[in-house]
C-alpha cells in the first residue's frame, strides 16, 4: 500500500509544534506561573517540531527512493 | 468538592479542531484502498510491523488505561506497575513468539474463527457472541466516560458530546475500515506520548524529583498504616495481603494477574490480536506485540507516575492541587489526570493535553467498533445468516455493522448513564467469560488431543465456576448480595480488596476450564484429523525454516530483549 503514515504524522506534529512555539514566544509570561515558571509552550513546541520534521524527512526520503524505482527503501 | 473546570482558549480549540481534521482526513485518504471485505476487515494483511505494533498498544489505551492507571497510581502507588511488568509484557511476548504463528498461519480472519477451525461451531459461536456483546458495551462505556468528562470539565452538553464523538469515530472507520482505525491509533499513540509526557515531567519537577517524591510518599503510606516504602517499592510488600493497599499477596498477583488475566486478555482478545493479524507477513505479525512491548514497559512513567505525584501533592496545602470528592465523601481518583492537566498546563499545552485525553477515549472506542464489525460480519452474519454471498455483500455488511456498532455504543452510553450498576454487572459477566478462555487456547494450540466437546464444556464450566466463586466471596467493606459478590446466600471467604477477589475469581475459572477441558477431551473422540489440525496445533505445524531476517527482526531475539528489560525494571523498582 503506497500510503506513508509518516507524512501525516510529520505534518500534524510539525504544525502543532510550530503553533505552540509561536504561541510560547508571543503569549503573556504570566500564564506560565502554573507550569512552574517554564515557558512549556515554547519548549514542548520545539520538541514536537523536531519530531514532526524527522517524520517528514523520513517520509520524503522514502518517497524519493520509490520514484527512483527502489521499492522497500 | 467539585472538580475544577478547564477554560480552553482559542489556541486550544485550534489544536483540537486540527486534530479531528487529520483524523477524518486519514479515513478519507484511505477510502480508495478499500476494494473488498479483506481490505476493510483485515487491512488486506498489508501493514508494516512498526505500525501494527503501535496500533496494538493504542487499541488498548482507552479510558481505563489512562484515567484508571493514574487513579491506581494514586491509590496503590508503584505496585500498579505490576499490570505492566508482570502482566502485559510477558503475555505480549508469549503471544508474539508462541501463539501468533497459529493465528496468522491458520488464515483465520478472527479469533472466533480460529476456534471454529481448531474445535467446532459451538465453541466459536459462544466466543463470537459474548465478544460481540462485550465490544459494544466497552465502546459505550468509553463514549459515556468521554461525554461525562466533556460535560464536567468544559460544560459541554452531554448529548452533543456523545453525538460529536460518535460521529467522528464512525466517520473514519466507515471510510477506511480497519486500516483507518489502525493508522489513527498510531497517531493517537504519539498524541498520548507527547500529550502526557509534560505532565509527568512537570509533576516530578514540582515535587522535587524522584527521591523527594519517595520521601513525600512515605508520609502517605504511614498515614494509611503501611510500611513507609509501600508506595514506591513494587515487590517489597507483597508477602502478605495485609501489607499493601491493593490487598493482594504474591501468589494471587503472579497467578491471577500475571498469568490468567494478562495472558487471557493480551493473547485471546480479538480487539488487540486483530491488529497483529493485519500485518504484512508472518514475521511482522509475530513482531507486532513484541514491538508494542517496548513502549508499553515505559508507560508506567507516563500514566502511573502522575497519579503518584498527585497523591503526594494533595497532602501539601501549598501545592494548590486538589482532587474532587465523590457524593459519598471518598476521593475521586479518576480525576487525577484531568485535574493535573488544569493545574500545570497553560493555554496551548492544555489544548494538546485535552486533545490527547479525547484521542485516548476515541481509540478505545474505535478499537471495539472495528473488532465488533469483523466478528459480526464473519463469525455471526456470514456463518449463521447469509453464507456464500459475494465479497461486495460482506463489505457492504461491514459498513452497515460499523454504523450499527456505533449506534449500539450510543445506546449503551445512555444505558451506562442511567443504570450504573447494571453496567458493573455486565462487566462482571464478561470477566467470567474471559477468565477461562486462555486455558482453552493454551490446550488447543499445544495439545492436539483437545476436542471440541472438551473445549466447550471447559469454557462453560470455567465461566460457571467464576460466577459461583464470585457469588460466595466478598471484598472487605462491602454488603453481600450486590454486584460486589456474596449473592449466592453464603459468604465463604472475605478478600481484603476487590482486586484480590478478581484475581482469585480468574484463578478458579482458569483452573476449572483447564481441568474440565482435559477430562472431557480424554473421554471424547477427536473428530478433527491431523491434516485438518495442521497449522493450528504446535505439534502438527512444520517449524519455519531457519530465520533469514537480521537479528533485530527476529521475534525470539526481540522478545528476549523485552523480557530482559522488563526484569531490570522490576528489579530497579522492587
Amino acid at each position: 500500500m503506497n500510503f506513508d503514515l509518516r507524512l501525516p504524522l510529520g505534518m500534524i506534529f510539525s504544525l502543532f509544534g510550530a503553533m505552540l512555539a509561536v504561541y510560547g514566544l508571543t503569549s503573556d509570561p504570566a500564564i506560565y506561573a502554573r507550569s512552574l515558571g517554564l515557558d512549556v509552550n515554547l519548549i514542548w513546541g520545539l520538541v514536537l517540531l523536531a519530531f514532526g520534521l524527522c517524520m517528514l524527512l523520513l517520509s520524503l526520503r522514502a518517497a524519493r527512493a520509490r520514484t527512483r524505482g527502489r521499492p522497500n527503501a | 468538592m467539585p472538580p475544577t473546570t478547564l477554560a480552553l482558549r482559542g489556541i486550544d480549540y485550534a489544536i483540537l479542531s486540527i486534530y479531528f481534521v487529520f483524523v477524518l482526513g486519514i479515513g478519507w485518504a484511505l477510502k480508495r484502498h478499500v476494494k473488498g471485505s479483506a481490505d476493510f476487515f483485515l487491512s488486506g494483511r498489508s501493514i508494516p510491523a512498526w505500525i501494527t505494533g503501535l496500533a496494538f498498544l493504542s487499541a488498548n489505551l482507552g479510558a481505563q488505561e489512562v484515567i484508571g492507571m493514574a487513579a491506581s497510581g494514586a491509590q496503590y502507588g508503584i505496585m500498579t506497575s505490576h499490570f505492566y511488568w508482570i502482566g502485559a509484557i510477558p503475555a505480549m511476548v508469549f503471544l508474539g513468539i508462541f501463539m501468533m504463528p497459529f493465528y496468522y498461519g491458520s488464515k483465520a480472519r478472527s479469533v472466533p474463527e480460529y476456534l471454529k477451525l481448531r474445535f467446532d461451531e459451538k465453541t466459536r459461536g459462544f466466543n463470537a457472541l459474548s465478544f460481540a456483546v462485550m465490544t459494544v458495551f466497552s465502546s459505550g462505556i468509553s463514549l459515556y466516560a468521554l461525554a461525562k468528562l466533556l460535560e464536567v470539565l468544559l460544560g459541554w452538553n452531554f448529548n452533543a458530546s456523545v453525538a460529536i464523538s460518535a460521529l467522528i469515530v464512525l466517520g473514519y472507520i466507515f471510510l477506511g475500515g480497519l486500516t483507518s482505525a489502525i493508522y489513527n491509533e498510531v497517531l493517537q499513540f504519539f498524541m498520548i506520548v507527547f500529550g502526557f509526557a509534560p505532565l509527568a515531567w512537570l509533576g516530578l519537577r514540582d515535587v522535587g524529583g524522584w527521591s523527594a517524591l519517595k520521601t513525600r510518599l512515605e508520609a502517605v503510606a504511614v498515614e494509611q498504616h503501611f510500611a513507609p516504602g509501600t508506595w514506591t517499592q513494587s515487590w517489597h510488600h507483597v508477602a502478605r495481603a495485609a501489607d499493601n493497599p491493593m490487598g493482594v499477596e504474591w501468589f494471587g498477583l503472579a497467578m491471577g494477574l500475571g498469568f490468567v488475566l494478562s495472558f487471557g486478555y493480551w493473547c485471546t482478545d480479538f480487539l488487540v490480536v486483530q491488529r497483529a493479524m493485519a500485518a504484512n507477513s508472518m514475521s511482522a505479525a509475530r513482531r507486532t506485540p513484541i514491538i508494542a512491548a517496548f513502549p508499553k514497559m515505559l508507560f508506567p512513567f507516563l500514566v502511573i507516575l502522575p497519579g503518584m505525584v498527585a497523591i503526594a501533592l494533595v497532602r501539601d496545602p501549598h501545592s494548590g492541587l486538589t482532587l474532587p470528592t465523590n457524593p459519598d465523601g471518598s476521593t475521586n481518583f479518576n480525576m487525577v489526570i484531568p485535574q493535573m492537566l488544569g493545574h500545570y498546563f497553560p493555554p496551548g499545552l492544555l489544548g494538546l493535553g485535552f486533545t490527547t485525553l479525547m484521542a485516548s477515549f476515541m481509540s478505545g472506542m474505535a478499537g471495539n467498533v472495528t473488532a465488533f464489525n469483523t466478528v459480526w460480519t464473519y463469525d455471526i452474519y456470514q456463518s449463521y445468516f447469509a453464507p456464500n454471498r459475494s465479497d461486495r455483500h460482506y463489505l457492504h455488511m461491514g459498513r452497515i455493522a460499523t454504523v450499527c456498532g456505533v449506534l449500539l455504543s450510543v445506546g449503551t452510553a445512555y444505558f451506562a448513564a442511567k443504570f450504573n450498576n447494571i453496567m458493573n454487572l455486565l462487566q462482571l459477566v464478561f470477566a467470567f467469560v474471559n477468565a477461562p478462555l486462555f486455558a482453552t487456547f493454551l490446550l488447543g494450540m499445544f495439545w492436539r488431543r483437545t476436542t471440541g466437546h472438551g473445549a466447550f464444556s471447559g469454557l462453560v464450566s470455567g465461566t460457571a465456576l467464576a460466577a459461583v466463586h464470585h457469588g460466595l466471596t466478598l471484598p472487605a467493606g462491602n454488603v453481600a448480595g450486590g454486584v460486589k459478590g456474596g449473592w449466592l446466600g453464603a459468604v465463604l471467604h472475605t478478600y481484603p480488596s476487590e482486586m484480590a477477589q478478581n484475581f482469585w475469581t480468574a484463578i478458579f475459572a482458569w483452573t476449572a476450564c483447564f481441568v474440565v477441558t482435559v477430562a472431557v477431551s480424554l473421554a471424547t473422540r477427536q473428530r478433527k484429523t491431523d491434516a485438518e489440525l495442521t497449522g493450528l496445533v504446535y505439534a502438527l505445524t512444520p517449524r519455519p525454516a531457519a530465520a533469514v531476517e537480521p537479528w533485530y527482526e527476529r521475534p525470539v531475539v526481540l522478545g528476549g530483549i523485552a523480557l530482559g528489560a522488563t526484569l531490570l525494571l522490576n528489579l530497579a523498582f522492587a
